[in-house]
């Protein structure tokens, strides 16, 4: 029987190395998969490459992983946000390699690797400074730029609901990174709110099929989702319990 | 003196200028504004690269929901119709030339259309760039939104772009708080000067040739 659901978080990232390249999913806190990323930091994995939109909000998250030193470097699109501290300190400070992709690229060679393309040409970024050493070509009057697929060892992802054959679907904008993600990692980790039986999901609306996910891990409901619904009025934007911030 | 519109007004005009039933990407910031002001009757899909259409405006506290965010990461909320995808198929939708209309913040602009508003390049600075450059070029009408000149008094629609490039001959239309203009290829052509504004003065002001396409008697 094919189970993919493994129960303990930390024995399902325990196998990345040292030196491992790993994709983190999310576009700032929607769709970061921070249990895993906790799993991670305890798992001690150093001089890692990580791959992800953003360089981490906040102290959790990505950002804790940053924080402990053990990421060599950061391959994204946006890092500077207004809660970005921990990743501008590294940066300033020289401590941490950073590669700048438009955010358009970043998720098109990550779709490729997924699809077995080694390279394409993209209009976005001719004639800008991160792209001058690129090889140019003239399709139809226009010009591109080559950009080469991006792959990576481990994708950790945060999905809504995953059956144990490993098809996930995803809530609203924090689908974002997950699909094109779960498709071009060797291993492929999905961190969901519930395991369902196979056969509830919809077979019409499954995002990210079973055949791109190898390991499922339930980690319950978040506060906005207690029960698997909606309850309005508990959180702020970052998930945060409202009414108990300090002063 | 040259006259001078607020915000709220310049997105209004700009407003004017959105189709019924496009699709629009308003970027993050002052573009945003756009969405207040559409004239009455007019539907219009809002695109958010993070993968979403028909994008709502911001929930009140009570329905804030941390899965639900637009590209400046606030929340917002989902008009009926509305859809979600991933980022790959977000911004096939912008390259793939999908989008009718995007509006933009920029450093720059130059008479060829050429757009800086992703880094002023100073040394010591954080980069970062996001969408912008996708979106620079990601719309069958690529409108920039901005001051006329920068607070210390310099133009910001220039002969040639002396901030990095975020898209090179990308831009169709500036809306300013002065004036309105369209670049063409023989330079930036001034669709509408605002109140008592003329284009000699913003000749003046812009240390550029401009042509008059206001329909004023000069």
């Amino acid at each position: 029987m094919i189970d993919k659901v493994v129960e303990d978080i930390d024995e399902t990232i325990a196998d990345i190395g040292d030196g491992a390249t790993v994709m983190i999913g999310g576009f700032g806190r929607a769709g970061q998969p921070v249990d895993l990323i906790e799993a991670l930091i305890r798992h001690g994995a150093r001089d890692l490459t990580i791959v992800s939109n953003n360089a981490g909000n906040g102290d959790v998250g990505l950002a804790a992983l940053l924080k402990s030193g053990r990421v060599r470097k950061v391959v994204c699109s946006f890092p500077r946000q207004v809660d970005s501290w921990v990743f501008d300190g590294l940066y300033r400070a020289g401590e941490i390699e950073l590669e700048l992709v438009p955010q358009g690229n970043l998720v098109e060679r990550i779709r490729a690797a997924g699809a077995g393309i080694p390279a394409f040409y993209t209009p976005t970024g001719v004639g800008t400074e991160l792209y001058a050493d690129a090889e140019v070509r003239e399709f139809g009057g226009r010009e591109y730029v080559l950009v080469e697929a991006l792959h990576a060892d481990f994708a950790l992802i945060q999905g809504y609901r995953a059956d144990r054959l490993g098809n996930v679907v995803y809530r609203k904008t924090a689908r974002n990174f997950g699909p094109p993600m779960a498709t071009a990692a060797t291993t492929t980790i999905v961190q969901v709110d519930e395991v369902v039986p196979v056969g509830t999901l919809d077979p019409e609306a499954i995002p990210t099929p079973g055949i791109f996910v190898d390991r499922v891990v339930p980690v319950g409901w978040r506060d906005w989702m207690p029960g698997g619904e909606y309850a309005g009025g508990l959180v702020d934007v970052n998930g945060e319990p409202v009414g108990t911030e300090e002063d | 003196m040259a006259t001078r519109i607020s915000r709220r007004e310049l997105a209004e005009r700009l407003a004017q200028d959105i189709p019924d039933g496009a699709y629009v990407n308003l970027g993050i910031g002052a573009p945003t504004l756009v969405a207040d002001h559409m004239p009455e009757g007019r539907e219009i899909n809002l695109h958010t690269e993070n993968g979403m259409l028909r994008m709502g405006p911001a929930p009140d506290a009570a329905h804030v929901d941390p899965d639900l965010i637009n590209a400046g990461k606030q929340p917002v909320t989902e008009l009926p119709g509305a859809s979600y995808f991933n980022q790959a198929e977000s911004f096939g939708v912008m390259r793939g030339g999908h989008l009718d209309v995007c509006v933009l913040g920029a450093f720059e602009v130059s008479q060829h259309g050429d757009l800086a508003n992703w880094s002023t390049g100073e040394p010591g600075s954080i980069p970062a760039v996001g969408g912008a450059m996708d979106l620079a070029i990601g719309a069958k009408q690529v409108y920039v939104m901005t001051d006329l000149l920068t607070k210390e008094g310099r133009p910001k629609l220039v002969a040639e772009c002396a901030y990095p490039l975020t898209g090179r001959r990308c831009v169709s239309r500036v809306y300013t708080d002065h004036a309105v203009f369209d670049v063409t290829p023989d330079g930036f052509a001034v669709l509408d000067a605002f109140g008592d504004t003329t284009v000699a003065e913003l000749e003046e002001l812009l240390g550029l040739p401009l042509i008059d396409r206001t329909g004023r008697a000069s």
